[in-house]
């Protein structure tokens, strides 16, 4: 399916968009670091939490779940959530 | 403000010629600066007079700390966040034309399901380790954690005799006991004589020391102060700031702490606080600690207010830098060239350190983006550097 990265993640894929396997949010953010490995340390936690500043959607929906299903048409997008200086 | 170049400074055919005995090229020192926007590297002339300016590295990451490794001179390891993403440790084997990333950046152990386990937020710490242990490094993070690495900082393991021990994340407190962007692990020194010797300082829960290479520590708490009212028994409430081994006496250690100015002389465990010995004026408060690396009654600190809400800013916005001679018995104020008034200047923890060069070059960086140094021990000051981002780690080391 399709990922969306953001700007902070461009250096790990080198590309906004790329491709990604898995029926779970979970398994997918696996193997986008089997793909370009570190990435999913920088958005995950050695808790498997979400980081702080970091957001998940699937097609237009947050989601907090990393259980969360996913299906091969979905598009998920990968968002910063930061501000201040 | 000293001259700023970008280009190296070359020495012509005419000066080598006219020199009379053929001369090993001196090493340069170069000047790490970690700032919460990124990281810069100053390269200084043979005379440490003119300095070569090289960064952005990272620019807009959170540096917490650069440092060389001096078993070989050209590593180096930068402790890295960014405001959106997770902690990371960069290590360069170029002297920083290239990074690359940890493959196994510092992290606690995962918790069963449903126990609340801790997460790194940054690594704030980095201490190369013995000389007989090449490659193998320390880390100390916030929260506090201790990971040691044994290749060269691509993988970090985490040491669960402190991180996950029932006592020490008693003394270490909750994330609401530390500092103001987290409680800090840091001052991880390794005796020169003895790789096994450790010890560590938490901004809370105290100094402690290991003689098994970081199998067992234990506190060394007993002379230091704690603030009014609390009890100096209790290990948690022992806030050091950063603690220096003498290189040139290894069983002297000067402490900067959040209730003054310390010395241990081992075997003793017993600190002697030899910030009384300051002005009244200025008191013994501050962050930072230096210790001359061939004269161990030589130490400088950079006092701060820590009056009333803790302002952490120069007492009275008259900076300076204050040395001692004799093990703290008495202190000199060294402030020369620096702004006479209305400089309120705060100074981090890591943002001061030493040259090994004779007469020793001491450097600072402070919160608002100046970089100072002095080529004579501090008789003299000058800027470097204006308008960097906020710096939270200065170290100097001499490239080969």
């Amino acid at each position: 399916m399709k990922v969306m990265i953001p700007s902070p993640l461009i250096s790990y894929t080198k590309t906004q968009e790329v491709k990604a396997a898995g029926a779970t949010l979970a398994e997918l953010l696996i193997d986008l670091d089997r793909q370009y490995p570190g990435l999913r340390f920088r958005v995950i936690d050695e808790q498997g939490q979400m980081r702080a500043h970091m957001r998940f959607f699937i097609n237009r929906e947050q989601v907090f779940n990393l259980a969360h299903p996913l299906r091969s048409n979905d598009t998920v997008y990968l968002v910063q959530a930061l501000s201040g200086g | 403000m000293a001259r700023v170049t970008k280009k190296p400074v070359t020495r012509t055919r005419r000066q080598t010629v006219h020199t009379k005995k053929i001369q090993r090229p001196a090493r340069r020192v170069v000047v790490l600066v970690a700032t919460r926007k990124g990281a810069w590297l100053f390269h200084g002339d043979a005379a440490r007079k003119v300095w070569r300016v090289n960064g952005p590295h990272f620019l807009g990451h959170i540096i917490n700390h650069l440092v060389l490794d001096p078993r070989d001179g050209r590593t180096l390891l930068a402790a890295t966040k960014s405001g959106h993403l997770g902690p990371s440790i960069f290590r360069s084997t170029d002297r920083g034309r290239t990074w690359k990333e940890a493959a196994q950046p510092p992290a606690f152990a995962k918790v069963p399901e449903g126990e609340k386990g801790r997460a790194v937020d940054h690594t704030f710490w980095l201490t190369p380790c013995h000389a007989n242990e090449p490659n193998a490094w320390y880390a100390g993070t916030s929260p506090q954690g201790l990971f040691r690495s044994d290749d060269g900082g691509d993988t970090w393991a985490p040491f669960s005799c402190i991180n996950d021990d029932p006592q020490y994340r008693e003394w270490m407190g909750s994330v609401q006991d530390g500092t103001p962007d987290g409680p800090k692990m840091h001052s991880i020194i390794v005796d020169p004589r003895d790789p096994a010797h450790l010890y560590f300082a938490m901004s809370g829960g105290g100094v402690h020391e290991s003689v098994d290479g970081g199998q067992h520590f234990t506190p060394i708490v007993k002379g230091m102060e704690v603030v009014g009212g609390f009890d100096p028994a209790n290990i948690t409430f022992h806030d050091p700031h950063c603690v220096r081994l003498c290189p040139s006496n290894p069983d002297r250690l000067y402490q900067q702490n959040h209730c003054g100015i310390y010395r241990l002389d081992r075997p003793s465990i017993e600190w002697v606080r030899i910030g009384r010995n300051m002005p009244k004026r200025v008191g013994d408060i501050g962050f930072p600690m230096v210790v001359h690396p061939r004269d161990a009654e030589t130490a400088w600190v950079f006092p701060m207010d820590g009056q009333s809400v803790w302002p952490r800013t120069s007492p009275e916005g008259k900076p300076a830098v204050f040395v001692t001679r004799n093990g703290g018995k008495r202190w000199q104020r060294l402030d020369n060239g620096m702004p006479e008034s209305q400089a309120w200047w705060t100074v981090k923890r890591q943002a001061m350190t030493a040259d090994a060069r004779d007469p020793v070059g001491l450097y600072f960086g402070t919160t608002s983006g100046e970089l100072w140094m002095s080529r004579d021990e501090g008789q003299r000051w000058i800027c470097i550097a204006r308008n960097l981002p906020e710096i939270y780690a200065v170290e100097a080391a001499e490239l080969r």
